[in-house]
């Protein structure tokens, strides 16, 4: 493949010269991979093992008004028929083991439905088709619901609730407002002062992350009263904590076996099927197998959630930015899994690899009545660059600058103040401009051509903004009007009960804020007066703490 | 009616590990007798090359051969914790553990040669082939192996040691969005160029040519795959892949690879790439992560491609020739923009 090495950047920041590192080393794996030795999960087949399959939701949005399971239950090859009566702990959030939302998420659903293809009860088998078979045969009453499925639809007065947890169908940041805000600078005072204010609408659907290997897991009881699991996880542990919370074991009784696994992408760390499993082996004392097959990994597995952004501009003739303003919407289907947490990750990556004195953002985690939405390569981010790349093309238009140019002399450099208030640093994004243009022969202007990224930042450019307006709207309202979140929770105070702001002082202390200074240099300009006082923030859903349960 | 040829841009930078941090990963390694190491991990390999970036990490960290270095993963019995392969993390963050533990096994490694050979263990160095040797005295040696045979049945030392490594967690301003997201960005650029069928509404990608700056390159074939791979996921996502063609309408929504639409291998377009490395001050030996952004330039540049070949702005993903179609026969007719 026609790949370069260009050494001459940056070289004097790197000893070349080392034994192994920078080496085109084979994989230690490799052998495996390529005669087909390597094992996978589903490589581990039990004598004796036995299928989960599920019983599925066919409504968006439904009530369950009962479930008939005697006639699955006498098919031939039926070993145990599950409900959600027989999950010991039938609540989660995969962030609470970073103690981040609120539970709201049953591993298998009783009362409704809020996605097609929930799952409502399991059945074990000794066969695959047995439990196909006897999924068939069970018989759900349902009473359909209205569902809502567009973003900005699902957050007006009167929309169907998709989430009991959240039941304005939006996340709760910080115990204190409906969205992440991001407020640097003063926007509206600098699109008042622009040339050109350019604006747009970005969309992007949801995508599926398509491994070869579909998601699941192999559980086993072993004799010393623990259980194998064999799995296709990302993330070991996290999925070994999210069984032990939702089946109500120790740890200590689970033994998790991942390895290699056919494509992950982002799509493996749902941990849906590993307790499903070690549950399937509990109640059968047999291994168990729960997989998805390819028709649930394309429309129940959780893919790249949707993203719709708007975008608005304000730049002057010379073709600087001034002002950039955000608001977005993720969609995170019925479920939180991991939005929550992508907005967090995107709000902290605006307004993109460019120097930009005002930013704007407000970015909402919205619930649907769709298929929840997970992480997946890229994630917080690839929908955002979208609407932020495509726009820069726009801006480049409606100024008549070269596209390439527009970006260098809008790009970060060394030195430069951020809008998350961190100074950047190790920045490289004027070369990769520059090469890509020469590879491709996209002429550029000189000047373009012997900028760097090492120089012309810092200075004016590292000073936070002398004024940032801030404002509470979204401000989640308090007790009085009946709660807005529901707290799972057993020894936290009810969200609902307190009031708004300013908050009461917190009853465990956050981890301490640790000086940024070992991570990103702290800017040396003393913060903008803050309009409200900060509240604290609280565990139950703020990235404020890290609490193992 | 006529195909038009079309060049689109787009750069971008990439967060590197998990935002906020809070996200710790250990690993241990140890020696046997024969002075062939060992490292414990609980890190998933998904293809990416965890098993081979952090055994080279490991290798170059003791200063022994790579063929003497053996990593064992994924077992929750045995391998000390990790959150996980996601986020961009696991380079950078299991790296850094694998480099601490691996410091600690080599200290003890070099105590055991130094009590063998009689000397100091700060004069010692490694030549990296298996041998410690006083430093500007090459025949004043010992080979690993022996080193670590004494530690084991005559000194009674374990070679060993633990690494663990956390970036402490950021908290969020609710009113601001102040926060320290990560500690270091990759960077690209990427140009690509499409011909687009104004008949049809048809998108072909001719060619991709970027630039991508991953730090260190600790395995350049490893960076390579990424690269490659993740530019052709890029590009299908850009104009073929969605599990709800018509969102948020719920309809038509695939169901197996037949329906699912991806490129097959003749839409898969040339891709000339160059790799910059801008060492990451605390990433292991400067390295970052290339897995997940090597995809994201390749959406906007597709579309800013097919707008320089026909004039029409496809702001919704993916730009199927429906939508193509649809916005040329609005403007009525292909309006090719300024060549490049």
């Amino acid at each position: 493949m026609p790949v370069e090495m260009r050494k001459e950047f940056f070289a004097n920041e790197r000893d070349d010269n080392l034994n192994e590192i920078g080496k085109p080393t084979q994989r230690q794996d490799i052998l495996g991979h390529v005669t087909g030795r390597s094992p996978f999960y589903d490589d581990h087949l039990f004598e004796g093992l036995l299928h989960m399959r599920c019983v599925r939701s066919p409504h968006h949005h439904a009530r369950v008004r009962s479930i008939d399971i005697s006639q699955a239950e006498r098919m031939p090859g039926v070993k145990r028929v599950i409900l959600a009566r027989d999950v010991p702990r039938n609540l989660n959030t995969l962030l609470s083991l970073l103690d981040f939302g609120l539970d709201d998420e049953p591993l298998i659903s009783e009362k409704k439905v809020s996605y097609k293809g929930e799952p409502v009860c399991a059945i074990v088998a000794e066969s695959e088709r047995a439990a196909r078979e006897a999924c068939e045969k069970v018989r759900v009453d349902w009473e359909p619901l209205p569902a809502v499925f567009d973003v900005e639809e699902a957050i007006k007065p009167g929309a169907p609730s998709v989430n009991e947890a959240y039941p304005t169908n939006l996340f709760v940041y910080h115990d204190k407002y409906d969205h992440q805000k991001l407020r640097y600078g003063d926007v509206e005072a600098a699109f008042a002062r622009a040339d050109h204010i350019i604006e747009g609408r970005y969309q992007m659907s949801p995508i599926e992350q398509a491994p070869m290997e579909t998601c699941g897991a192999i559980a086993a009881p072993e004799t010393n009263d623990r259980f194998v699991c064999y799995t296709s996880t990302q993330a070991l542990f996290f999925s070994l904590g999210t069984a032990a919370k939702l089946l109500d074991v120790s740890s200590a009784r689970l033994h998790f076996i991942g390895g290699t696994v056919g494509g992950g992408f982002g799509g493996k760390v749902d941990s849906l099927h590993e307790p499903m499993a070690i549950l399937g082996a509990m109640l059968t004392g047999r291994p168990c197998k729960y997989m998805f097959d390819r028709v649930e990994e394309m429309q129940v597995g959780a893919p790249r959630g949707a993203e719709r952004w708007y975008l608005k501009d304000g730049v002057t003739r010379d073709g600087r930015i001034v002002a950039r303003k955000f608001t977005g919407y993720f969609d995170s289907g019925a479920y939180t899994r991991l939005s929550s947490y992508a907005i967090i990750k995107a709000v902290g990556h605006l307004p993109g690899p460019y120097t930009i004195p005002n930013v704007y953002a407000d970015v909402y985690c919205v619930y649907t009545n769709r298929t929840p939405a997970t992480a997946m390569r890229g994630f917080g981010i690839t929908g955002v660059d979208f609407a932020i790349e495509t726009h820069m093309d726009k801006v480049a238009h409606a100024v008549g600058m070269d596209p390439i140019e527009l970006r260098i002399l809008n790009s970060y450099r060394d030195g430069d103040m951020k809008a998350h208030r961190r100074l950047a640093k190790n920045t490289a994004l004027v070369e990769c401009c520059q090469v890509a243009a020469e590879k491709a022969h996209w002429q550029i202007s000189a000047a373009a051509r012997h900028a760097t990224s090492l120089t012309g930042g810092g200075g004016e450019r590292a000073q936070l903004p002398a004024h940032t307006a801030t404002d509470q709207q979204g401000l989640v309202p308090g007790g009085r009007t009946g709660g807005y979140a529901r707290s799972t929770k057993r020894k936290e105070p009810d969200f609902a009960a307190r009031p708004p702001q300013p908050a009461a002082p917190m009853p465990a202390a956050p981890a301490p804020q640790r000086p940024a200074a070992s991570i990103e240099p702290v800017p040396s300009a003393p913060p903008a007066p803050p309009v409200a006082p900060r509240a604290p923030a609280r565990f139950s859903s703020s990235i404020s703490g890290l609490r193992r349960r | 009616m006529a195909r038009h040829r079309g060049k689109g841009f787009s750069c971008i930078n990439y967060p590197i590990g998990m935002n906020l941090g809070g996200d710790p990963s250990q690993a241990l390694v140890h020696s046997n007798p024969d002075g062939k190491f060992m490292v414990a991990l609980s890190s998933i390999d998904l293809g990416q090359g965890m098993k081979s970036v952090t055994r080279q990490i490991a290798a170059e960290t003791l200063g022994v051969p790579i063929a003497d270095v053996y990593v064992d993963t994924a077992d929750s019995d045995t391998g000390p914790h990790c959150m996980g392969s996601f986020a961009s993390r696991g380079t950078h963050r299991v790296g850094n553990a694998v480099i601490q533990a691996a410091q600690e096994a080599r200290a003890v490694m070099l105590e055991a040669a130094a009590e063998e050979l009689e000397v100091n263990a700060a004069d010692l160095v490694t030549d990296g082939k298996g041998n410690i040797h006083v430093r500007g005295a090459p025949s004043r040696a010992i080979t690993v192996a022996a080193a670590c045979g004494a530690a084991q049945f005559k000194q009674g030392r374990t070679v060993s040691g633990r690494g663990i490594f956390l970036i402490p967690l950021s908290d969020v301003d609710p009113d601001t969005g102040e926060m320290t997201p990560v500690s270091c960005f990759a960077h690209a650029a990427m140009i690509v160029e499409v011909e687009v069928d104004d008949e049809t509404g048809d998108v072909a990608v001719i060619e991709m040519n970027s630039a991508y700056e991953v730090g260190r390159a600790l395995n350049p074939r490893l960076v390579e795959q990424q690269l490659v791979g993740g530019a052709w996921m890029g590009m299908s996502h850009a104009l073929w892949e969605t599990t709800e063609p018509y969102y948020p309408d719920r309809s038509h929504g695939p169901i197996d690879f037949n329906t699912y639409l991806m490129p097959g291998p003749g839409n898969i377009a040339p891709h000339n790439i160059a790799i910059l490395e801008r060492p990451a001050p605390d990433g292991p030996y400067g390295g970052k992560g290339p897995g997940e952004m090597c995809a994201n330039p390749v959406l906007p540049a597709v579309a800013n491609a097919v707008f320089n070949a026909v004039g029409v702005r496809v702001d919704e993903l993916p730009i199927t020739p429906e939508k193509v179609l649809r916005g040329i026969r609005a403007q009525g007719g292909a309006r090719p923009q300024a060549r490049r």
